[in-house]
């Protein structure tokens, strides 16, 4: 990990700020305790297919999303629960998609791995590596097309970069000067497969070079440099219409899915603990105790309020109804053809 | 009504939606400043401007997903390939992308696009180059498939495709570009899914689309000197496919040959049949024939490229076979 | 060349004939009119007569076989003059002759593939020949087809009426069952009534009608009979005579139960012909009482009589077991109290009349004996809805149970 010490917090803390940390940690505790609630529920057949769990990963979505505002745009890959629950999605909206009910974010129809919210512009879970950036590029051109000052945001794993649609996504991107950032999710693990025996560079951030785009190499456990990166690349999109490639390194603490066991062959049960020791919710939690700015109470107390509404989100997907049978015919095409 | 080309057919049916919409672009390789490899955007890029009339790189995987994109927050693009051939790079963003985003959010994201360009043979140009995939296309739910085989039909259709709020595959024929027809002009616009009878006739049905509605007018012709009367039908829209009008001429003719230009196996000619037999199996008086393009890859020698190709004698043939003559 | 003598269609439906007995020998003198055989149709045996004068040259066929219409049974000529072998004529050609397609090279449509084989006893005919076969009653086993390894096509039906099967079983003489050939008329029967329940949409209304009083009745008119003296023309009465009288009268009151289903319209008969079935040896026959509704009872009795004894000597001509407009079928003197009769097309109904029983009721607390029967009528929905049959029902009980309404 490059960037092993953590940025430091601000000399002054004024209470919007301090209510902002706080919602950090909130958020990323909710997103670990709602992860925790699936990948049980998953192993109780409640939850079906394929589970990406983002258990290690939460200073990401939480840090870059912070940034956000309103209308602006985003998709992600398939590990996309934290993403849909710090963009705002209620914690039973996507629970409920989760156990592929009714009530789920997009009735049952995507499951895990394409959450949905146009309304928060939340444009899905992408379950094909890399085919989902270029997508982005193309919601990036239509806020220039259309004059706004909107960005479009792309999360995606390190083991994307390989792919060619990142590449030509990249290079018109910059070619065409789009509102795009692109956010690599470095984990370190393509499902099984180390950064080192797919990347002929180490740094993904110079893949960047390649279309003349900024780019920047990010700590991913540490929720403030996240944010700070971010608050670049928003600026660098809206201001200039130009886009940006952030290479946030961080960890996944649980397997690929599911299916694959914490650490496996791939990696050692020594690499995992030695990970977990930086992990972004205890860190930022010491930080904020250290600062002041809340006790060990306080957290206590957010945490029994997240785990509350984990298990809520839990029996409420439990005992929502399974989508109507004629929903299987529902959603191919538009109701009505032409405008 | 104006007589024009197929080629201006489809510029017409751009233009006017163009103008008629300003969510509507066009982008591709080679559609602004060469004026289209095939001259279909010709002039558009100085009435419209770089914004919506956007050169690409030759990216088809990258430019058919920002196509995608921007159609997934409202604009309508029409993402022209250079052929469909080139199109196989991008076929991630077609089936996985642009078919299933309706049904994946949930009916929440819908995916207003147009991907067109030519299909199909055209004269030597080899294995690569010479390939149909209607069927591919017309496999997926959530897109549909359209094929103008008219210059009138180019441009009604092409006039519907961008209206329609799902992704539209519209093929196009490098060979159809040069054909001449009546117009009409301004509003006309062909509803999507429905077939038309070029034709009539009361012996045998020739269910074709794009170029083989031409083989199957010629065979007509032919079949006529002998005394036959073949009815021609257009699919034009290959997905959804009109059942009707096909079961209508089958209730009248008893007798069927299905003509494409791709190969046989799992050809749209077997969905067709496979619907004749499930639906109109008391109306046949004899079998199904499919006329299909040779079932090898295209070869480039002339009188090779010429046997591989579905045609008017085929056409005869097959259709005297169901007539038991 | 000698002269062919052919089997001739000798009934409206008759597609083959059974040659029962030769009435000539090879080398007899023939005059036109000469009967020179007896066949067997589909209905009847009737008679050959020859067309040709002169010496009776060759029998073609040997007594027993059967023969399709227009195929050559004997030959009449001159002594010493040739005959022809029998064959029977080729098929017609195709309507139109092939041509070779094209002289181009053409690559086969499809890879060559093995035929499949074809399952014995099946017959290969198209679908669309198939339904219009269904629809109109044709054996498509008797139909030679013109398609691809004998498929039998839409076009080969052009023409083709309502045929009995051509093959018969040869008789098995095995230990639990014995083999019996199929007569023409037990083809003809099975085939019409198979078309009948299958596409008719038939309903059966049935009634209860008291007997009493018209038992009494025909009791004194068979009295008066007899005390008059009836001389050797006078027939008795019997209960099947006066059902056929009083259904003619009702029909005449209901005609819309009097018609025929004729696929595109329904004609509806102010007339009656009442078609009544009569059980001959090998199945059964329905003579018609022609203008039934203004015979008297009399004339019914005399006619029923003389056809249904001509119906079992098979010497009906087929004028006179065609054209009913309403069947009457009954089983009363074999015990059956009830039973369903089947349509015979294009009529549109036939009454099932079952025995005549006697049925004990109470009357203002007495237990009283009466003469009961249940008559069932089958209807062709298509043409008789269910109350019209149920109405004429009605109008017919009321004539059954009230004598007087015979002569009203």
């Amino acid at each position: 990990m490059a960037a092993a010490s953590s940025t430091a917090l601000p000399k002054k803390i004024d209470a919007q700020t301090a209510d902002q940390y706080r919602t950090y940690l909130r958020q990323m505790l909710q997103i670990r305790r709602f992860e925790e609630k699936a990948g049980e529920a998953y192993s109780l057949g409640k939850i079906g297919g394929f589970c990406h769990l983002y258990i290690g990963q939460e200073a990401v979505a939480v840090g870059t999303l912070a940034a956000l505002r309103h209308d602006d745009y985003l998709t992600c890959s398939y590990r996309d629960h934290g993403h849909a629950l710090a963009r705002g999605m209620s914690a039973r909206a996507v629970m409920a998609e989760l156990f592929g009910k009714a009530a789920g974010c997009t009735k049952g129809k995507g499951g895990s791995m394409h959450l949905f919210d146009a309304s928060l512009g939340f444009l899905g879970g992408h379950g094909i590596v890399g085919g989902h950036i270029p997508l982005t590029t193309g919601i990036a051109f239509a806020i220039k097309y259309r004059g706004g000052d909107q960005v479009a945001l792309c999360y995606f794993g390190e083991a994307a970069v390989n792919n060619g649609a990142f590449h030509e996504a990249l290079n018109m991107a910059a070619l065409w000067k789009l509102p795009a950032i692109y956010i690599c999710e470095n984990n370190r693990y393509g499902m099984g497969t180390a950064l080192e025996r797919a990347s002929a560079i180490y740094d993904i951030s110079e893949r960047a070079c390649s279309y003349d785009m900024a780019n920047e190499v990010v700590d991913g456990q540490d929720v403030l440099a996240v944010r700070a990166a971010m608050d670049r690349a928003c600026a660098r999109a809206r201001k200039e219409n130009l886009p940006t490639l952030l290479e946030i390194r961080t960890y996944r603490f649980m397997g690929h899915s599911m299916s694959d066991p914490i650490h496996g062959h791939y990696r050692t049960k020594e690499e995992v603990d030695e990970q977990r020791k930086r992990d972004p919710i205890t860190t930022w939690g010491d930080r904020l105790v250290a600062a002041g700015l809340i006790d060990e109470a306080g957290i206590k107390q957010v945490d029994a309020e997240v785990t509350a509404e984990a298990e809520d989100a839990v029996r409420f997907a439990d005992e929502a109804p399974e989508p109507a049978p004629e929903e299987l015919w529902a959603d191919v095409y538009a109701p009505v053809g032409g405008n | 009504m104006a007589v024009l080309t197929y080629r201006d057919a489809l510029n017409q049916a751009l233009r006017e939606e163009m103008q008629r919409d300003p969510s509507v672009f066009l982008m591709g390789e080679e559609v602004g400043v060469y004026n289209g490899a095939y001259k279909v955007s010709r002039g558009l890029l100085e009435e419209f401007g770089p914004m919506r009339v956007v050169d690409t790189p030759i990216t088809e995987l990258g430019f058919a997903g920002v196509g995608v994109g921007a159609a997934m927050v409202g604009l309508r693009p029409i993402v022209e390939f250079m052929t469909w051939n080139f199109a196989l790079l991008a076929i991630d963003q077609v089936v996985n992308s642009a078919a299933k985003m309706r049904y994946m959010s949930g009916g929440q994201v819908g995916c207003p696009i147009v991907f067109r360009g030519p299909g199909g043979a055209a004269l030597q140009l080899a294995s690569q180059h010479s390939q149909a995939f209607e069927s591919w296309y017309a496999h997926i739910p959530g897109l549909k498939v359209v094929m103008p085989a008219t210059p009138a039909d180019a441009k009604g259709l092409l006039k519907s495709a961008i209206r329609d709020d799902d992704p539209v595959v519209f093929i196009e024929g490098e060979m159809l570009y040069n054909n001449k027809g009546e117009v009409p002009d301004g509003e006309h616009v062909v509803p999507l899914g429905k077939a038309d009878v070029k034709r009539e006739g009361g012996d045998v049905t020739i269910v074709c689309h794009s170029k083989t509605v031409a083989v199957a007018l010629k065979a007509a012709e032919l079949l006529a000197t002998e005394g036959i009367s073949a009815e021609v039908v257009d699919l034009r829209t290959i997905r959804p496919l009109d059942s009707g009008t096909i079961l209508t001429s089958v209730g009248k003719t008893h007798r069927v040959v299905v003509a494409e230009e791709g190969w046989n196996f799992a050809g749209v000619g077997a969905q067709v049949v496979d619907l004749i037999q499930q639906e109109a199996f008391d109306e046949l008086d004899a079998p199904v024939l499919r006329v299909t393009g040779a079932d090898v890859p295209m070869p480039y020698n002339k009188f090779l490229e010429r046997a591989a190709k579905a045609d008017a004698p085929k056409v005869v043939e097959a259709v005297k076979k169901v007539m038991y003559v | 060349m000698a002269t062919k003598v052919v089997m001739e269609a000798l009934s409206p439906t008759m597609e083959e004939g059974r040659l029962v007995e030769w009435k000539k020998k090879e080398g007899d003198t023939i005059a036109v009119g000469d009967v020179l055989a007896e066949v067997e149709t589909d209905k009847a045996v009737m008679e050959l007569v020859a067309r040709a004068a002169g010496t009776l040259l060759k029998l073609a066929v040997p007594v027993g076989t059967t023969v399709p219409v227009a195929n050559v049974v004997a030959w009449i000529g001159t002594p010493g003059e040739s005959v022809g072998d029998g064959a029977p004529p080729p098929p017609p050609a195709p309507a139109r002759a092939g041509t070779p397609a094209s002289a181009a090279p053409v690559a086969p449509l499809t890879p060559p593939t093995a035929a499949a084989p074809a399952a014995p006893g099946r017959v290969k005919a198209s679908p669309l020949a198939r339904k219009i076969a269904a629809d109109r009653g044709l054996d498509l086993g008797a139909i030679a087809g013109s398609g691809p390894a004998g498929r039998v096509i839409a076009r080969d039906l052009d023409g083709a009426r309502p045929a009995a099967a051509m093959r018969a079983a040869p008789p098995a003489a095995a230990g639990g069952y014995e083999d019996v050939p199929l007569s023409q008329i037990r083809k003809t029967i099975a085939k019409r009534l198979a078309q009948s329940i299958g596409p008719i949409p038939t309903f059966y209304l049935t009634t209860d009608v008291d007997m009493t009083r018209m038992w009494e009745a025909r009791e004194a008119l068979v009295g008066t009979q007899r005390g008059a003296g009836a001389g050797a023309g006078e027939v008795k009465v019997s209960f099947n005579d006066i059902i056929i009288k009083a259904t003619a009268s009702a029909l005449l009151r209901h005609p819309a139960c009097n018609a025929w289903w004729q696929d595109d319209h329904i004609r509806v008969w102010h007339e009656v012909h009442v078609g009544m079935a009569v059980a001959i040896p090998d199945g059964l026959i329905t003579p018609v009482i022609r203008h039934a509704e203004g015979k008297s009872l009399r004339e019914i009795a005399a006619e029923s009589k003389d056809l249904a004894t001509r119906a079992r000597e098979r010497k009906l001509t087929p004028e006179e077991y065609t054209g009913s407009t309403f069947s009457i079928s009954n089983l009363g003197m074999l015990e059956i109290e009830h039973f369903t009769a089947i349509i015979n097309p294009p009529e549109a109904g036939i009454l099932a009349v079952g025995k005549i029983r006697d049925e004990a009721v109470v009357v203002e607390g007495q237990v009283r004996v009466r003469k009961a029967m249940r008559l069932t009528m089958s209807c062709d929905h298509r043409v008789i809805d269910g109350a019209t049959g149920a109405q004429f029902l009605k109008t017919l009980k009321q004539m059954l149970e009230n004598p007087l309404a015979l002569v009203f």
